[in-house]
């Protein structure tokens, strides 16, 4: 293929791929992502593949099905997932030996296999539409929704649907001035993290004086548990690089780095190709489609540390330093990639681009709330029925999140906390379940929007734990340059874990709340700068549970394994044996009509024998800030008469 | 270059542009405490003692004076209560680490800052990276530099250009302001280069 020369030439071959194209051809789009990869979505692939053969849907010159391998659509928990076109149907955790009978029923035949459609846990309702499934119902997926309809691999597939429709409309028709002032109006902030106004930061950009100047994309996505960056760079990368040269355009660069995070191979993967491809194509290098605009861009791939995500130690390790925050200002816009002015935003945020140019700030606006536009991908995981990527206008609620598309939390468990944001997130408690979510509600309330991680915590969750299983995580990857951030962290975490061991002291909440002052105020960058929100909004919900740690070494959720025991009950005990059998330390003292009895000295809290104790017998009892009732005298364990108790 | 008006503890000052808030200050006659700050060196910004308050637009937040750089109109103060109080609690989480450092104990009699708050966990240095920019930037040898991060980041001596480098120079024992960097030295010379005392050359 030569190089495309004018949006002319680029729409004639736009029309040739969609002539090539019958829309009411079957296709099997099977997600290829991470995700599904782990669950046997290669292996699915290739059954249909030979099946295809066998059942003689492929002849020498046509093949009647075709087979896409897409990108992540987000339901990863119930993946491999599989959408068949034109009818959309929707097929779940589907396995390599259900090819033959998709082939054979579905395709051939026209049926719907019952068994592989998603069913309402409650009802039993099955959705056979994709667009049908609860969990894709309540979202608005106007970034994400894209991925099963396209090969990441293939730039005529993006194309297809009307991909760099974008650039053409912003190289033949628009000032740079007036792209950026198209942003602006759309009012599209960062989706990586602080929610700063993308427009305003191209405008410093392009204002800033310089001839050199570079944009990046931030896909180091560091919190634990998020992976919405890497579903839109696997599952779309020209939508990412689209937005991109829009952006250079704007600001006036001519480079571009992609920094992608060490674990993600497949992104690295997909958006090397896409480059490739688009540079063959001529939609990158000099003299896009005969605009005079040039530029070409680099895929990095991340030093693999969290705070490498910071913008100003993204730059560093570009630049093959040390990944250490800096001081702003002078901001990246002014200084940034060796010292030249850079704009640096997240996937998301420049995967939004696209849209806004085709669609109009209009358009945009009208999504979500006053102050927060657009969509927001999140992560759903933890305490929920369905986990997985959700895309949601900005402004939907809390509970609508949980309860409409995760389904509510498993088990007839009670909701406790949303913890939203990452590691470094707030943790919100359900009165504000009604709660309307974006950017300025979400810190209201002591939390952040982060890059949009959100994990459901029921009932059984401890508080303190929660606040030191985040606290550790940032412990260790806090770059240890700055003292609020370094120290302040160490002492936190020190002061929560002696809370969870049970030696809480009297003003430990206060010391906390003082070291969470610094630490949030006085911190170099902003790891530092929200580390102290999963303490402060824990303490500011939860200060009673701080307080039963303390004063009564208790844990009321029954996890802090120092502050717990297990008692057997002997009033209850029917030496059925189970438990002696299943403790991992041999501490159950008991036999065979002897009652049992806890060695408290050996038992490490494991809580096996609580869990496995028949609940007919229900006899073993977890404490907690109470004493543990002395054993019951050698003599009084025999089990009188019959073996069993009913 | 322009003139940058500001206000730092109700004093007007004029300010040159780039100037920081430090420099600004000091040229005022108001002088902010710095424990990694250096002239010669490049701003750094780290050990946060320098922090200030400031208000632009009606905003009140904290920042590190030796790296800020002025703005027009900006209200500083460089003692309200919120400063004190942050950099009281600096010293008290440094104090834990370097309990006999003269210029810690100096600024905690100023500031109430109480050694004792947090246990004790005497590893002396207190990373304000002087040692390793005066290394770096002026005596272009990089012998000694930092490793692993958060709590557990340390400087160490890079040992084979230590014994090289280090005998004869030794300037950076005189910055460091709780005197670990000539102790690790001597450690690293024992452990790793012994017999290359400080009197002597290396042989070659
Ligand atoms: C510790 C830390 C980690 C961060 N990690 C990321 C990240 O993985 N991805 C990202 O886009 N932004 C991350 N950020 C935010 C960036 O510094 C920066 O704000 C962002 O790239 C700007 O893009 P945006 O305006 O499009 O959000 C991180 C910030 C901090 C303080
Ligand atoms: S706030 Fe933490 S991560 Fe940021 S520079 Fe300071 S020590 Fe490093
Ligand atoms: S809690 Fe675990 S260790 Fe303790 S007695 Fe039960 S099974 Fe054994
Ligand atoms: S050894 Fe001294 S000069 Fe070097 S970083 Fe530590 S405290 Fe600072
Ligand atoms: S003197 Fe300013 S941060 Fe250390």
């Amino acid at each position: 293929m030569p190089r495309i020369q004018s949006p002319a030439e680029l729409e004639k071959f736009r029309e040739d791929i969609l002539a090539g194209r019958d829309p009411q051809k079957p296709c099997i789009a099977v997600c290829t992502g991470t995700g599904c990869i782990a669950l046997g979505a290669t292996e699915v692939v290739a059954a249909l593949k030979r099946e295809i053969k066998k059942q003689g849907l492929e002849t020498a010159v046509d093949v009647k099905v075709d087979i896409r391998e897409t990108g992540c659509p987000g339901f990863c928990e119930r993946g491999p997932v599989v959408v068949i076109y034109p009818e959309e149907i929707c097929y779940l955790q589907v396995k390599p030996e259900d090819a033959g009978e998709i082939l054979a029923e579905t395709i051939l035949a026209g049926k719907v296999i019952d068994r592989l459609l998603y069913a309402d846990p409650v009802s039993g309702d099955k959705s056979v539409r994709e667009s049908d499934v609860p969990f894709y119902r309540n979202q608005t997926r106007l970034l994400i929704g894209n991925n099963i309809k396209l090969n990441p691999k293939s730039i005529e597939d993006y194309l297809a649907l009307g991909g760099y429709t974008a650039l053409v409309k912003v190289l033949t028709g628009m000032e740079p001035e007036q792209v950026v002032g198209l942003v602006k109006d759309s009012n599209l902030r960062g989706r990586g993290g602080a929610g700063f106004p993308a427009g305003k930061k191209w405008e410093f950009a392009r204002k800033s004086p310089g001839d050199t100047k570079y944009v990046v994309v931030n896909a180091d996505e560091g919190d634990p548990g998020a992976f919405m960056d890497r579903a839109l760079l696997e599952g779309n990368p020209h939508a990412v690089l689209e937005g991109l040269l829009i952006g250079a355009y704007a600001i006036g660069a001519h480079e571009g780095f992609l920094y992608v995070r060490q674990e993600y191979p497949l992104a690295v993967e997909n958006v090397t190709l896409a480059i490739l491809a688009a540079g063959e194509l001529g939609l990158l290098g000099k003299d896009i489609l005969g605009s005079g605009f040039d530029f070409s861009v680099k895929v990095h791939r991340g030093a693999g540390a969290f705070v490498c995500g910071e913008e100003t130690a993204l730059l560093r390790s570009l630049e093959g330093k040390p990944g250490e925050p800096s001081a702003r200002p002078p901001y990246p816009a002014v200084k940034g990639l060796w010292g030249r002015p850079t704009n640096i935003n997240n996937v998301e945020t420049w995967a939004n681009v696209p849209l806004i140019i085709n669609r109009g700030s209009d358009f945009f606006t009208k999504i979500g709330t006053e102050k927060s536009k657009g969509t927001k991908i999140f992560s759903l995981v933890g305490k929920v029925k369905n986990t997985g990527l959700v895309e949601v206008p900005m402004g939907i609620t809390l509970r609508d999140i949980i309860y409409k598309i995760g389904g509510g939390i498993p088990g007839d468990k009670k909701f406790k906390a949303v913890q939203t944001g990452g590691p470094s997130g707030g943790c919100i408690p359900a009165e504000y379940l009604d709660m309307g979510v974006d950017f300025d509600e979400l810190a209201k309330v002591g939390a952040i929007m982060g890059s949009g991680g959100m994990i459901v915590m029921d009932e059984d969750t401890c508080m303190v734990d929660v606040a030191r299983y985040f606290l550790n995580f940032l412990s260790d990857e806090s770059c240890g340059k700055c003292t609020p951030c370094r120290e302040g962290i160490r002492q936190m975490l020190k002061i929560l874990t002696d809370i969870s061991r049970g030696k809480g002291r009297e003003g430990d909440i206060e010391l906390l709340e003082a070291l969470a002052e610094t630490t949030r105020d006085a911190s170099l960058c902003a790891l530092g700068g929200s580390a102290p929100n999963p303490v402060l909004s824990t303490i500011r919900y939860f200060k009673e549970e701080y307080e039963a740690h303390i004063k009564e070494k208790r844990c009321p959720a029954f996890v802090c394994k120092d502050l717990i025991s297990y008692y057997i009950d002997p009033d209850k005990c029917s030496a059925c044996m189970i438990c002696l059998r299943k403790c991992p330390v041999d501490a159950i003292l008991g036999g065979k009509k002897r009652i049992h009895v806890i060695d408290q000295e050996k038992c490490t809290s494991c809580g096996t024998c609580f869990e496995v104790c028949p609940p007919r017998f229900g006899a073993v009892r977890r404490l907690s800030g109470e004493p543990v009732p002395p054993p019951i005298p050698e003599e009084a364990r025999t089990l009188a008469g019959e073996s069993k108790r009913q | 270059m322009s003139e940058i008006l500001l206000k730092i503890d109700g004093k007007e000052v004029k300010a040159g542009e780039g100037m920081t808030v430090y420099e600004a200050a000091k040229s005022a006659g108001i002088l902010i405490p710095t424990l990694c700050h250096h002239e010669k060196l490049t701003p750094y910004g780290a050990c946060r003692i320098c922090t200030v308050e400031v208000e632009t637009a009606g905003r009140k937040r904290l920042v590190a004076a030796c790296v800020y750089p002025v703005e027009p109109g900006m209200v500083v103060s460089t003692r309200s209560e919120k400063v004190d109080r942050t950099r009281k609690v600096i010293l008290e989480e440094l104090l834990a680490h370097a309990p006999d450092s003269e210029d810690l104990r100096r600024l905690a009699q100023e500031y109430g800052a109480d050694a004792d708050r947090f246990e004790k966990e005497p590893v002396f240095c207190i990373l304000c990276g002087l040692c390793v920019r005066y290394c770096s930037e002026i005596k272009r040898k990089y012998a000694v530099g930092f490793s692993d991060r958060g709590p557990k980041r340390e400087i160490i001596f890079i040992p084979e250009v230590a014994s090289r480098e280090c005998w004869d120079c030794k300037e950076c024992f005189e910055l460091c302001p709780t005197s670990y960097v000539q102790a690790a030295y001597v450690l690293a010379e024992a452990l790793a280069f012994p017999g290359r005392t400080g009197v002597s050359p290396p042989e070659e």
